[in-house]
């Protein structure tokens, strides 16, 4: 261990992650952050302060023991370092760069009270990168077959980490997937600058050398039901995320030249748009004004991916404040430094189009907000004769999404919640319908990569539980909680 | 893209058959489809690894087999590209069936409308009418005599078929409204019209049978991308509110349909088109 004292540890800066310069990487799709080199993590391992009752592990959805892979890094150990966090997250190349840390592990860290909490995040994805490029961690020990079988439905966050856990367990696994890739909103959301392509296919080629069995272009719900899946497997797993676009209602929706985010975002990540020689068409925004509705990490990923295609002003509008803003703060900087223009204090009122149903102009309102009691977020309320339109020929919205419906219409014996999420237990991840598990994005409405993994394990151990001992019923002491 | 993570299924194609120019018929693999399809629902289809997906109607299907049939007219570059096929050549990727199933009952006169390439959206409805105990006429339309496809297949279900021609060549002279028009005046009571085929006959259909308040519907062919309800691009005015034609329809009461919107939605990419068949054209063949 570093022979550096604690006092003088904790007056230590927190090692900077390098990223490509903002001008030419806003021109680009090729990843802004570029990752720790060895003596980088090393550096920033060795200023963990060793807490006897690490609150970062607490603060970690999957609970990773961060505590231990941290030092394993300080100390050179990478390839144990990896076993630490293989043990409980199936996916650190991807949560090492998508996870909210500043909300979860970093802000439970004691060092942020000094502003300078350990890069977990960055240390996370260095170790899984090093890990990968470098093999160090392919030797997880091959379980004992139990006989049983589980289909996971959805291949996201949440199917994927509970086909890890499945696996590493002994079932059989197969996972269903809609689309023609697999990784959800992996490949279809999270644009290649932030999550590249090849690091969730190798993540997928991971699950998939342990055994697990995936199938693509298999729309549950449409195709085999629930009940068909129960004919021929143990246990179900349902994980088909929140992929129904919220579109504001607002008049001139309906417009050509306005996108959901998801639409956007789909047809330049997963139909990679960007490139020339796909044939998906996405709207020439090259020197255009485009304006993305939202203030989550789906708006940013929109306004920073139409900067990319050529947008001669992308900006945010936002109801609320930055400090209000539930995207990454990475993100948000990331965003500015590229140059995107921030409107808060702003929503829109209506699209106006020309008489060829083209989007031309977005009416917009100035919002002020009213303070609420408790822990509820200021409510936005408009300004009266605040109303102004600015001209525009793309917009944006990324209000949120809602849960997949696929599965509704053929699941009767599936209790939906009144937005149409599935309901399941949230330590077990049970549904109404006997055998089958349900968690992410689904169950939640839409949250973040690294909750619905938690509600992927989590649903895991209850299957495993429900496989051993075939009882659906469970007491509330006797749930298992992950 | 050799990185995307793919299962090498390929959906081979075991027919190929010219029905008229440009449109060709295909039978296919796909034996998840063929075992789950009903009519009214379509499959996303890509014809190679860097292809767009698009919707195309399940005509048909064979679930011992594990078949299905499908018919694509040529108009953009993909379907271009796709009616290149011969037998023994694959598509990327198949997936469905999507959409949701038409309402198939005992609906009493049915009369069953087709436009050009439409007629294959219109084909399996009208067989399965006919099989639930409806009494079947089609009209079936098309530019030319040779444009006019699936007759004798829509004869064996059908007690009538009326075929008509732009140009005159075959059947009635003039347009499927025209004729419709006629069997709402005098050919006895009509209980409901299904009308596919391009945007201005669905909404001319929907004007002939508004005044007298028969049932109408009609197949919605909006851009789509995933086609599992997650894009929305595919999103239509229907009775004032939002619907995905690809988990809510296709089908929708024709009375309720705002069509402008779908026609300006569906010229969205009219300029990548153009610079797309311009870049074909250049191109040494």
């Amino acid at each position: 261990m570093s022979p550096v004292s604690r006092k003088d540890r904790m007056s230590l800066p927190r090692t900077a992650m390098p990223e490509r310069d903002p001008v030419e990487r806003a021109h680009g799709f090729d990843e802004v952050n570029l990752g720790f080199t060895t003596q980088m993590a090393v550096l920033e391992a060795q200023r963990c302060l060793l807490c006897p009752r690490p609150k970062c592990v607490d603060g970690c959805p999957v609970g990773v023991r961060i505590d231990e892979f941290v030092r394993h890094v300080a100390a050179g150990d990478f390839g144990a370092a990896a076993a630490t966090i293989s043990a409980d997250n199936s996916l650190p190349a991807i949560c090492g760069r998508v996870c909210p840390q500043e909300k979860q592990c970093e802000g439970a860290c004691v060092l942020t009270r000094k502003d300078r909490p350990i890069a977990i995040g960055h240390l996370e994805r260095f170790v899984a990168d090093f890990s990968r490029t470098h093999r160090v961690d392919r030797d997880i020990p091959s379980p004992e077959k139990t006989g049983k079988r589980v289909a996971v439905v959805g291949s996201g966050p949440a199917g994927l980490s509970c086909a890890f856990d499945l696996i590493r367990s002994g079932h059989e696994v197969t996972v269903f997937e809609a689309l023609h890739e697999l990784g959800g909103v992996l490949v279809y959301g999270i644009p290649e600058y932030r999550l590249p392509k090849a690091i969730v296919a190798a993540e997928i080629d991971r699950l998939r050398e342990l055994g697990v069995e995936f199938v693509t272009n298999a729309p549950i719900g449409l195709a085999e039901t629930l009940g068909d899946l129960l004919e021929s497997f143990d246990a179900v797993f349902v994980g088909v995320g929140a992929g129904l676009p919220v579109f504001l209602g607002v008049p001139g929706e309906h417009l050509v030249g306005v996108y959901s985010a998801n639409e956007f975002l789909t047809r330049v990540n997963l139909m990679r748009a960007y490139k020339s020689g796909t044939a998906t068409p996405v709207h020439d925004v090259k020197g255009k004004r485009v304006a993305v509705i939202g203030g989550g990490n789906t708006a940013i990923d929109a306004v920073r991916t139409a900067l990319r295609l050529g947008a001669a002003d992308a900006s945010i509008i936002y109801r609320r404040t930055d400090a209000e803003m539930p995207a990454r703060h990475e993100e948000i900087r990331h965003a500015r430094e590229e140059g995107v223009r921030f409107e808060f204090l702003t929503a829109p009122v209506e699209f106006i189009g020309g008489s060829d149903g083209r989007l031309q102009a977005l009416r917009i309102v100035r919002m002020e907000l009213a303070p609420r009691t408790g822990e509820a977020r200021p409510l936005p309320v408009p300004i009266a004769e605040s109303e102004v339109e600015v001209p525009v020929d793309v917009v944006i919205v990324a209000a949120g999404n809602g849960p997949s419906p696929l599965l509704r219409k053929s699941s009767p014996d599936l209790t939906h919640g009144a937005r149409g999420t599935v309901q399941a237990d949230p330590a077990t991840g049970r549904t109404s319908m006997k055998g089958v598990f349900a968690g992410g994005d689904i169950v939640t409405g839409g949250a973040t990569v690294i909750l619905a993994m938690g509600a992927g394990r989590r649903a895991a151990a209850s299957i495993g539980e429900y496989l051993r001992s075939g009882q659906w019923e469970l007491r509330a002491t006797e749930q298992t909680a992950g | 893209m050799g990185i995307s993570p793919h299962n090498f299924r390929v959906f081979l194609i075991l027919d190929a058959q010219l029905l008229a120019p440009s449109v060709k018929r295909f039978w296919v693999e796909a034996p998840r489809v063929a075992q789950h399809w009903r009519p009214g629902q379509f499959v996303i289809v890509r014809v190679d690894i860097d292809g767009e997906r698009i919707p195309l109607t399940i005509v048909d299907g064979n679930k011992y087999e594990g078949t299905i049939c499908l018919i694509v007219q040529a108009v953009g570059a993909t379907t271009q590209a796709i009616n290149l096929l011969e037998a023994g050549d694959s598509l990327t990727d198949v997936v469905g069936p999507l959409g949701t199933p038409s309402v198939i009952d005992r609906l009493g006169n049915v009369v069953v409308i087709g436009g050009g390439v439409g007629t294959a959206i219109a084909y399996p409805v009208a067989r399965a009418l006919h099989e639930a105990g409806s009494r079947v006429q089609a009209i079936i339309g098309g530019r030319s005599r040779e444009y006019v496809i699936l007759e004798a297949e829509l004869s064996e279900v059908c007690e009538k078929v009326y075929p008509a021609t732009d140009d005159g060549s075959y059947g009635w002279p003039g347009l499927v409204t025209d004729v419709l028009s006629d069997l709402v005046k005098s050919g006895g009571p009509i209980d409901h019209v299904f009308a596919m085929g391009p945007i201005p006959m669905m909404r001319a259909v929907a004007e002939v049978t508004r005044p007298g308040h028969i049932k109408t519907t009609v197949s919605l062919n909006p851009i789509m991308v995933d086609g599992t309800g997650m894009c929305g691009g595919c999103r239509v005015l229907v009775a004032g509110g939002t619907k995905f034609a690809c988990v809510d329809g296709p089908e929708f009461d024709a009375h309720l349909v705002d069509f402008d919107i779908l026609s300006a939605r569906n010229g969205a990419y009219q300029e990548f088109e153009l610079a797309q068949a311009a870049s074909c054209r250049a191109a040494p063949s």
